[in-house]
């Protein structure tokens, strides 16, 4: 047969297209023709095909061949088509059979010698594959187990084009291929985790504040002196967040296989703990929140997807950085537009940001310390904006830790209820009490609830927002306020185990809450 | 004339004789003008075909029409031109083809392409 095709994926962001890779050869003289819209590494392909099919024992046409990707009008990139075309070439040219040929997704990238080479991206487009209706995908040997992670899919790993080739029943000598079958594996909870919330000496307000955090998906600010341990606190978040769902895992093994080094093969596995992302100050708005040249790539918030993105020393961040958090904060993804399309990336992250107590970083206490004059420190916080705190609801802040604490620590007097595994439990249970709470709403957490919905549905008894409603009277406290002690009360409440909102849980509210402005 | 130059030469013949076999009719063979040479112009009734003959020992240097590039095609062209011009040959409609000759453990295979370009 003169013409025909083999199928592989094409991705802009996480969204794949099926690609028809259509290859005709013509009786004329020797030319290797590569049309519908191919970008530089993927117009490559044409040198890497022909010479892996000659060092494989399977000779390239020597007739002029043309290959096109189909549908034309979508942008395409990178070197994953080249195990797709070299099976579409050997099909035109009969060496393989045309219907296997046609049947299967084919994924890779050829190496000279015609080796098959992992790529990026392979859990997205093979999930891609699935959603179009495609349960048969060839894959290179070292991405099978990221591929079998896709249920529902019989699976390939492949080292050599000559393998594939034969498979399709080309005369050719090499291993003959096995079928796997994906399935979704179980999770394993068996992280070694390193670290643990009972590391940390003292502090038993913030300790607090984080399960409270951790169960109603509130955002938080810590403030306070160096080494008082905001970054050991907010690194031992996502060991008191509940356990990762095997939906979520997906979602987020897929944003972080479209930027692993295809080579090293780090995404072999599904994410097992929640990510952690703690990017520097000086880092750029791109990198943060997406960007890429053509071609759209995910930011560190959405890389941080279901688990924590820590800014430490927040006000040093680029402003405009900053306010770009807000929307992807509202919204849970973040839209990045490139000249190959637009991509949406899910951003469903915990906001903890981190800040001293001024630029030198020792007002507090007496503040004896503090060299900052007063517009200093307030410049320092300007740069916190009203709408980026308005959408976090714990601002918290740390002292320096006591000597006694220190010594208990030293005489092993282990602090109850410490451990994160232990507090993960109580988190656990406490969502899912809100989770009953808030069915039939579209919310699913304390922190995402309007105050308008609070006041009207959830709201305590009256002698139980006695304090803030005095508050409010008197001016101390504003009504944006007010919505946010009910959101943390609520949080309180489910933490503990309690169907209803208690004084103390106000008390507490008010107190994490801290005031309207940065400064706290 | 050397070894190279002389499987050229049988390559051309196998060539030429290929083409008579299927009926067509040599009328020139070798044609020279300053900018290069035509290997064989045969005519098939009111056809006029310019060749391209290429002939290889092995395939360890790639196909023969691999040595067929894009430069080659459109000097033919230009040939095929100078040589109607230096005929004044008028009023035929004109082919341009490629035969390859390989010749190869005893035997020799002949490939014939129609219309190149």
């Amino acid at each position: 047969m003169a013409v025909a095709k083999a199928l592989s994926v094409s991705l802009v962001g996480l969204a794949g297209t099926i690609i028809e890779i259509e290859a005709e050869i013509s009786s004329n003289l020797p030319a290797f023709i590569l049309i519908g819209l191919p970008d530089a590494a993927l117009a490559e392909a044409k040198d890497r095909v022909r010479a892996a099919l000659q060092n494989s024992g399977l000779a390239m046409p020597s007739r002029r061949v043309t290959v096109n990707l189909s549908p034309a009008s979508v942008p395409k990139r990178g070197s994953g088509f080249d195990v797709a075309i070299a099976i579409a070439i050997l099909s035109a040219s009969g060496r393989v059979e045309v219907p296997s040929a046609a049947s299967w997704v084919h994924l890779g990238e050829l190496g000279l010698d015609g080796s098959i080479r992992p790529i990026s991206g392979i859990l997205p487009s093979v999930l891609a594959a699935r959603q179009q209706g495609f349960d048969k995908v060839i894959v290179p040997e070292q991405n099978l187990d990221e591929a079998s992670l896709v249920d529902g899919v019989t699976v390939i790993g492949a080292s050599s084009i000559a393998e594939v080739a034969a498979f399709h029943g080309a005369k050719v000598t090499a291993r003959s291929l096995q079928p796997t079958h994906g399935r979704t594996p179980q999770l394993e909870s068996s992280h070694e985790a390193t670290i643990d919330m009972a590391d940390i000496i003292g502090q038993d307000e913030a300790v607090h504040a984080l399960a409270v955090a951790a169960t109603g998906g509130h955002h938080l600010l810590l403030v306070g002196p160096p080494g008082v341990g905001k970054t050991m606190l907010a690194e031992r978040l996502p060991t008191i967040l509940p356990q990762l769902t095997a939906e979520e895992s997906l979602e987020t093994s897929a944003i972080r296989s479209l930027v692993t080094m295809a080579n090293l093969g780090a995404v072999a596995k599904l994410l097992a703990v929640r990510p952690f992302e703690a990017p520097h100050h000086s880092a750029s708005l791109s990198s943060l929140i997406g960007g890429g040249q053509a071609f759209p790539r995910p930011g560190l918030i959405s890389l941080a997807n279901h688990g924590v993105l820590f800014l430490d020393e927040a006000p040093e961040f680029q402003r405009p950085i900053l306010e770009a958090l807000r929307q992807p904060l509202e919204s849970g993804e973040v839209f990045i537009n490139r000249t190959a399309g637009l991509a949406r990336f899910p951003a469903r992250f915990q906001l903890v940001m981190a800040a001293n107590p001024c630029p030198c970083g020792n007002y507090f206490g007496s503040a004896r310390g503090c060299t900052c004059s007063v517009s200093t420190r307030m410049a320092y916080f300007s740069k916190l904006s009203g709408p980026l705190l308005d959408r976090v609801d714990i601002r918290m802040r740390l002292q320096p830790g006591k000597a006694t604490d220190v010594s208990l620590a030293n005489y092993g007097a282990k602090q109850i209820g410490r451990s994160s595994h232990e507090i993960r439990a109580k988190v656990t249970a406490g969502r899912e009490r809100s989770r009953r709470r808030l069915a039939g709403t579209q919310w699913s957490n304390n922190a995402q609830v309007p105050g308008s919905f609070l006041r009207e549905h959830l709201r305590p008894n009256r002698s139980v927002t006695k304090p803030l409603d005095l508050a409010l009277e008197r001016g101390l406290l504003s009504m944006r306020g007010y919505d946010r002690c009910l959101r943390l009360a609520w949080s309180s409440a489910d933490l503990a185990g309690r169907e209803s909102v208690l004084p103390e849980d106000i008390a507490l509210a008010i107190n994490l809450r801290g005031s309207d402005g940065a400064m706290l | 004339m050397n070894l190279r130059q002389n499987l050229g030469r049988y390559g051309e013949e196998r060539a030429a004789g290929y083409l008579v076999e299927r009926g067509y009719e040599i009328i020139d063979k070798n044609w020279h003008s300053s900018s290069g040479e035509i290997d064989l112009v045969a005519r098939d009734k009111n056809l006029l075909v310019f060749v391209e003959v290429k002939t290889r020992s092995g395939a360890g240097f790639g196909h023969p029409f691999e040595a067929i590039t894009k430069e080659k095609v459109s000097r033919m062209r230009r040939l095929a031109a100078e040589w109607l011009a230096a005929k004044q040959v008028f009023g035929l409609q004109v082919r341009l083809d490629a035969i390859a000759v390989l010749v190869s453990g005893g035997r020799v295979y002949i490939e014939h392409l129609k219309e190149v370009f």
